[in-house]
């Protein structure tokens, strides 16, 4: 529909014609698109009121009970509570930052590489993209036998000669226990709890669990090659004569991209960042083929969390509480980004 | 534009240099596909070993021989879940991509009052986790007779799939001249009229990218398979795979081998129609 303008101005014949002729289709467009409007606003909007009443409510066994639990938001309290839980917002922090880094960071990297018009390139792009074919199963069920400890890496630093390398200089065996490590590294709760006392209520120790690191590297192996196609796409954009420009000024091919093509790139690594953000803050299939909950939840995240507790402890009030979590966390990411889309449409 | 650079002549010191860096880039790039290959060597291989003659230990060998390994016995475990793959991803990217293609062309030129917004909020549906949803979902499949069955999950992965066709086709038909649609509305083509006679010609490279972005989020999807199919003999073949890998008593030359299996209809698509792969990965980013 026209938009209001401040200034009156005369309309033409033709617009007055069709305005009259086209009255009807009006609602024609509304009308077209009601069922899927109403179909999102039902299975998006209404379910997640829905849960996020159930998460309010009794329903804590597996008899149904949608009456709202005293005092209101109960059910939360024993979510925050819950060592499992903290231990799980603790991962998807050390999850994200880690795999956004090492996607983000090869991305760029790879698409740089590709972008110096190499032998190849385009059967190279196509075998770092192949993963984003994948489903996070595969990729889980693979990357599980790669970092067993028993088998995969271990046996190839082994069969390598690393070891009798490693050995003979006196280092001992390189025999690290991947997925099967319980350690948590660098913890900071102390530091933490000096500076904000009531951080002492954290039971998680919060720090680095080992076995994460595998889990970040096969979720950036599968999603690397997503960033890199994004940044290929804005190298393409990024006009030669300006390239040009910037080396006859006597600037060094690392000095064009750190100076000029990667500040010019920002907005696609903010596209990058919210895609592969929401990604991983709500990850699920990947941990759950590839190692579970881990040993001493080193590797449980809500969305396993949400599984184990709405279909195996049928703590369904606890379950819907740990996904709204999950959903605000997303949202965080994701609505200002729409909401910036908006002012671009 | 070749640059004035390019025409001065290259000192053999220059040159030199230009080489060596263009050797190390080539063995950086190779040893990522080394790394990025990996795993499908891992599956591949171990997939193929026999394993009356090979252990766990020989992960890192090739096989001895093609006798096909796990290959046989993976087929036969998970067939029946590959079939219901298909039967559930086919038609539900063919009417999602449908549904995509009204909805992209009434947000982009039929635009009215709050359509937008309306727009904006509809994305939303694509990036929640949806766990959030579960517990009403699986309630209201059981109450419309849904639930457990194929057509189920068709439904849902139809529904859940309108905001990314949308985006995507909404994108495509934004570049399509206002100024054909001007003129078919003077013709007095209305606005079914104007999406068949218009519209619909020229979307054919918007079905392809859909229709790849769609089948492939379909087949890959676990979450709805495993909760809205309880039957093990109907759900999709991601979940057979998990269940395949997590039981003791199959070895791990099946399970490699049922790996390669659940990952081959989506990369066949890749290898085949890898231009389109891409350009729906962009469009499905919101970027246009």
């Amino acid at each position: 529909m026209a938009t209001a303008t401040p200034v009156t101005r005369e309309i033409a014949p033709a617009e007055v014609r069709r305005a009259g002729r086209w009255s009807l289709e009006r609602f024609a467009a509304p009308g077209l698109l009601s069922p899927s409007i109403i179909a999102i606003f039902v299975f998006v909007y209404g379910f997640i009121g829905y849960t996020l009443w159930v998460s309010v409510s009794n329903w804590g066994t597996n008899r149904r009970d949608l009456s709202l639990r005293q005092p209101l938001l109960g059910t939360y309290e024993d979510l925050f509570g819950q060592t499992r839980f903290q231990i799980d917002l603790r991962n998807t922090f050390v999850f994200t930052v880690i795999f956004l880094t090492l996607s983000v960071g090869s991305g760029l990297f790879l698409a740089i590489l590709l972008d110096r018009h190499v032998f190849g390139s385009g059967f190279f792009r196509s075998v770092f993209l192949f993963p984003y074919a994948l489903s996070f199963i595969t990729t889980g069920v693979a990357w599980r036998w790669i970092f067993n400890p028993e088998t995969g890496i271990n046996l190839l630093l082994d069969q390598l000669g690393v070891n009798a390398l490693l050995e003979r200089l006196g280092a001992g065996p390189l025999k690290p226990g991947w997925i099967t490590d319980p350690s948590v590294v660098w913890q900071v709760n102390g530091a933490l709890e000096r500076v904000l006392p009531f951080t002492s209520a954290i039971n998680a120790k919060l720090g680095i669990p080992v076995a994460m690191i595998p889990v970040c590297i096969a979720a950036a192996w599968q999603l690397s090659g997503f960033a890199m196609a994004m940044y290929l796409a804005g190298l393409g954009s990024i006009s030669h004569e300006l390239r040009e420009a910037a080396q006859l000024d006597g600037a060094s091919a690392w000095r064009t991209y750190r100076d000029i093509i990667i500040p010019l790139l920002k907005p696609i690594t903010i596209s990058i960042l919210v895609i592969l953000g929401h990604v991983s803050l709500k990850i699920f299939d990947l941990i759950f083929a590839m190692t579970g909950k881990g040993p001493g939840f080193a590797t449980d995240v809500p969305g396993i969390f949400v599984f184990d507790k709405m279909f195996g402890a049928q703590q369904y009030n606890l379950g819907a509480a740990a996904s709204i979590v999950m959903l605000l966390l997303v949202s965080i990411v994701v609505v200002p980004y729409l909401i910036r889309q908006l002012k671009v449409l | 534009m070749a640059s004035v650079a390019a025409h001065l002549p290259a000192t053999p010191h220059r040159r030199r240099k230009i080489r060596l860096g263009r050797i190390v880039l080539m063995a950086v790039l190779l040893l990522a596909m080394a790394f990025y290959l990996m795993p499908v060597y891992v599956m591949l291989m171990n997939g193929l070993k026999d394993k009356s003659y090979m252990t766990l230990h020989d992960m890192w060998k090739l096989p001895r021989d093609l006798s096909g390994g796990g290959f046989g016995y993976a087929w036969d475990a998970l067939r029946p879940n590959l079939g219901n793959s298909f039967k559930m991803a086919i038609p539900a990217t063919v009417i999602s991509a449908i549904i995509g293609a009204i909805n992209g062309y009434l947000f982009s030129k039929w635009k009215f009052r709050g359509s937008d917004v309306i727009f904006i909020l509809i994305l939303f549906g694509m990036f929640i986790p949806y766990q959030s949803i579960l517990i009403p979902l699986i309630e209201t499949l059981q109450e419309i007779g849904l639930y457990g069955k194929w057509y189920g999950l068709v439904a849902v992965h139809v529904i859940y799939g309108i905001p990314v066709t949308s985006l995507v086709f909404r994108n495509y038909f934004s570049n399509v001249p206002n100024e054909l649609v001007e003129a078919a509305r003077i013709d007095g083509a209305g606005i079914i009229g104007i999406f068949r006679q218009i519209m619909l010609p020229l979307s054919a490279p918007a079905f392809v990218v859909v229709g790849i972005f769609q089948f492939t989020n379909i087949w890959n999807d676990f979450l709805f398979g495993v909760t809205v199919v309880f039957d093990p003999r109907n759900q999709p073949i991601t979940v057979a795979l998990n269940n395949l890998s997590g039981t003791n008593s199959v070895d791990w030359t099946v399970v490699m081998a049922g790996a390669v299996v659940a990952a081959l209809p989506t990369l066949v698509v890749y290898i085949l129609l890898g231009r389109f792969f891409i350009r729906g990965l962009l469009a499905g980013s919101m970027k246009g």
